[in-house]
């Protein structure tokens, strides 16, 4: 089994998938447990830390790369004399 | 209270100790080990109501050695980071070698910043913690000229001006503080006390006069916090030092600034918005960076911001959360410090797009890699979980929705640019062909140490002791912080993982190239001396002649109006003096106008 091997991707990313599916069901059982507290209000919604998660990361490589990026981004050879 | 006199702070160990190493030919690289862990001793065996003061100038006593809440958790993390360090600095392939004429200097430059840092924590009043401060900063400049390349020539003297200028902020609001204290009839206007500005001396947002002192030592610890703009020499110099002085240099700095911070300005709400700031920042240079150093760099600033807005929220729990978590960090940040210093040690390359498939040849340095990421990225079962979980709890009990929503972000940041993207980049993605061993057993074992410190305290029930020693420890009887409740672990794995999904789900707009990101150092480094090249300097040079007239006529011509000849001898430089004495005459009539406009 080598990691290049697409087939070996393929599981890798069901695996995963089936691993999110199941953690964002998890909330069903975290939410009745006695230490589920919410303190703002959505964040003791269901799902609210998977799509939270996945969202804030997408916006943060998104804003990275097409605001910053296109404003601040320079050869690396810049600084180079 | 129990007073000494002439009994030195631990650091000093470290300081001395440091210099003498090259001195100890063979022996000085068992010694180095010793070193730290003797200093730890001491620290460890130092009372807490233990006071050491030192005579100065005659009417003020210097107190060198002092305890403050915090200082125990930092003095010891710095003492078992100097150890680490040194292990995997260790010269095996000799003294005489390349790597061993480099340790000779860099090896006694990280002891003196080491030892420094630590009698920093043990500084009782604000002098002594100023000298040992400005004493780090020659040390770690010291460890980055080391490296002994052109790029770390140039950016350890960006580096050290920086510092200088941080130092020279630093100053001027000490001087500005005491020379009150003394106007005010402050019998000891040195102790540290009258520096606490903290939430009751300070309202963070404030800009009065009488506020200059705080705004100005503010501003110097800052810079060492490396909070943007002011910090943009930590991604500039850190990672041209060499594979183990970035190592080292990663630990002291900022969390001594961390220390200082948590000690003069716990509750300053400003703070809050600093650390936000920061721990942003850092994930956005990260996530364009192609420099694995730089990668790490940038997350040392995301990292510390936690830390700051801790400070900023300064309630015991927020505290002790900055604290816990300035300890995690530091070990953990070696740990990938150190992963990435054994693949730049054995393949000579440092960017992203020239690495890549290194697991099939790498197996220690990739699984200390992952433990490190998994460490930074607070994953249960690691030592971030239960440290940094406290300054997200902070914000929540104090319902300070910005700080927690931002820092909640952060945190699944934290995944993305470091937890996965370092060890993706470097161990996985494309095969570069490179097949290298692991790195020599030294630099195997302070990776294996250091993964094993940043796994056992985040196990249940083994973190107990890092708790013991925070700044406000729990009462007799009560839990200080409970991390490992069900909700606690199910959400943090829920908010990584999809973390995680977006990084793979975004891995075509994440892919590396061959870029730099430009930072606030542009403006010394290309805009200050644009100016000079391209402004001033054709300015200058288009006035020469009129200068060179001016000061080539204007003295022999002043001399015949005013100035009759000696008879005897020459008892002048006329000429000279002259010059001069023009040049003299300009500034003042300069400052006259000036202070003229100004009235």
């Amino acid at each position: 089994m080598s990691l290049e091997d697409p087939r070996t991707i393929r599981k890798l990313w069901t695996g995963s998938l089936v691993v999110l599916a199941l953690l964002v069901l998890a909330d069903f059982w975290v939410m009745r447990d006695p230490h589920h507290h919410a303190h703002f209000g959505v964040d003791g919604t269901f799902g609210f830390y998977s799509w939270y998660g996945f969202g804030v990361c997408a916006v943060m490589v998104l804003v990275s790369k097409f605001v910053v990026g296109l404003i601040l981004k320079r050869k690396d050879t810049f600084y180079d004399d | 209270m129990t007073e000494s006199v002439g009994l030195p702070p631990p650091g000093i160990i470290l300081v001395l100790g440091g210099l003498l190493l090259p001195l100890l030919r063979g022996l000085g690289p068992a010694v180095a080990l010793l070193l730290p862990l003797l200093t730890l001793g001491f620290i460890w065996g130092i009372p807490d109501d233990l006071t050491v003061t030192m005579p100065f100038m005659g009417q003020y006593d210097l107190t060198v050695l002092a305890v403050s809440p915090p200082t125990k958790v930092f003095a010891t993390i710095f003492a078992v980071m100097a150890f680490a360090g040194a292990l995997f600095a260790h010269p095996i392939t000799g003294l005489d070698s390349e790597r061993g004429r480099r340790w000779r200097v860099e090896l006694p430059a990280a002891f003196v910043y080491a030892g420094s840092a630590i009698c920093v924590t043990f500084a009782g009043d604000i002098l002594s913690l100023f000298i040992f401060w400005e004493l780090m900063a020659i040390g770690s400049t010291t460890v980055i000229w080391s490296a002994g390349t052109k790029a770390a020539g140039r950016a350890g003297y960006r580096y050290a001006l920086v510092h200088f200028v941080g130092g020279v902020l630093l100053m001027a609001g000490i001087l500005a503080k005491v020379f009150a204290l003394q106007g005010a009839g402050v019998a000891d206007p040195l102790a540290l006390h009258h520096f606490f500005f903290g939430a009751a001396g300070f309202e963070g947002l404030s800009f009065g006069s009488g506020d200059a002192a705080a705004w100005l030592i503010l501003l110097g610890i800052l810079v060492n916090a490396a909070a943007p703009p002011l910090g943009s020499w930590l991604a500039d110099a850190y990672p041209e030092a060499s594979e183990s002085g970035t190592v080292f240099l990663s630990a002291f700095t900022t969390k001594t600034a961390v220390y200082v911070l948590m000690l003069l300005f716990a509750g300053t709400q400003l703070l809050i918005y600093v650390g936000l700031l920061m721990a942003v920042y850092g994930i956005v240079y990260a996530i364009l960076e192609n420099d694995m150093r730089r990668i790490l760099a940038y997350s040392i600033v995301n990292q510390v911001g936690f830390m700051v807005c801790g400070i900023g929220i300064g309630t015991a729990m927020a505290l002790n959360g900055a604290a816990a978590h300035a300890f995690a960090h530091i070990v953990y940040k070696a740990l990938l410090l150190m992963s990435a210093g054994s693949v730049l040690y054995m393949t000579g390359k440092r960017k992203c797009t020239d690495l890549g498939g290194l697991y099939h040849s790498m197996p220690i340095t990739m699984t200390c890699g992952i433990i490190g990421a998994l460490a930074i990225s607070s994953f249960p079962l690691t030592s971030g979980f239960v440290t940094k979980s406290m300054i997200n709890q902070a914000a929540a009990d104090e319902h300070i929705a910005l700080a927690w929503f931002t820092l909640t972000a952060a945190s699944a940041g934290v995944f993305l640019h470091a937890g996965i993207k370092f060890p993706w980049f470097v161990f996985f993605q494309k095969d570069s062909g490179l097949r290298p061993p692991d790195p020599p057993w030294n630099m195997r074992a302070a990776m294996i140490f250091f993964a094993a410190v940043c796994i056992l305290l985040g196990v249940p029930g083994l973190y107990g002791p890092l708790y013991a020693i925070l700044p406000f420890p729990a009462a007799a009887g009560e839990t200080l912080y409970a991390p490992y409740t069900v909700p606690h672990v199910i959400n943090q794995l829920q908010l990584l993982l999809f973390s995680g999904l977006a990084f793979f789900a975004l891995l075509p707009v994440l892919k590396r190239t061959l870029t730099i990101t430009l930072d606030a150092d542009w403006f010394y480094r290309r805009l200050f001396p644009g100016v000079w090249k391209h402004l001033l300097r054709p300015v200058v040079l288009a006035f020469r002649e009129f200068f060179d007239y001016l000061f080539g006529h204007l003295p022999q011509m002043t001399k015949d109006v005013v100035y009759s000849p000696p008879q005897e001898g020459r008892m002048f430089k006329e000429w000279g003096l002259g010059g001069a004495m023009v040049v003299i005459t300009g500034f003042l009539f300069v400052y006259l106008v000036l202070g003229y406009i100004a009235a």
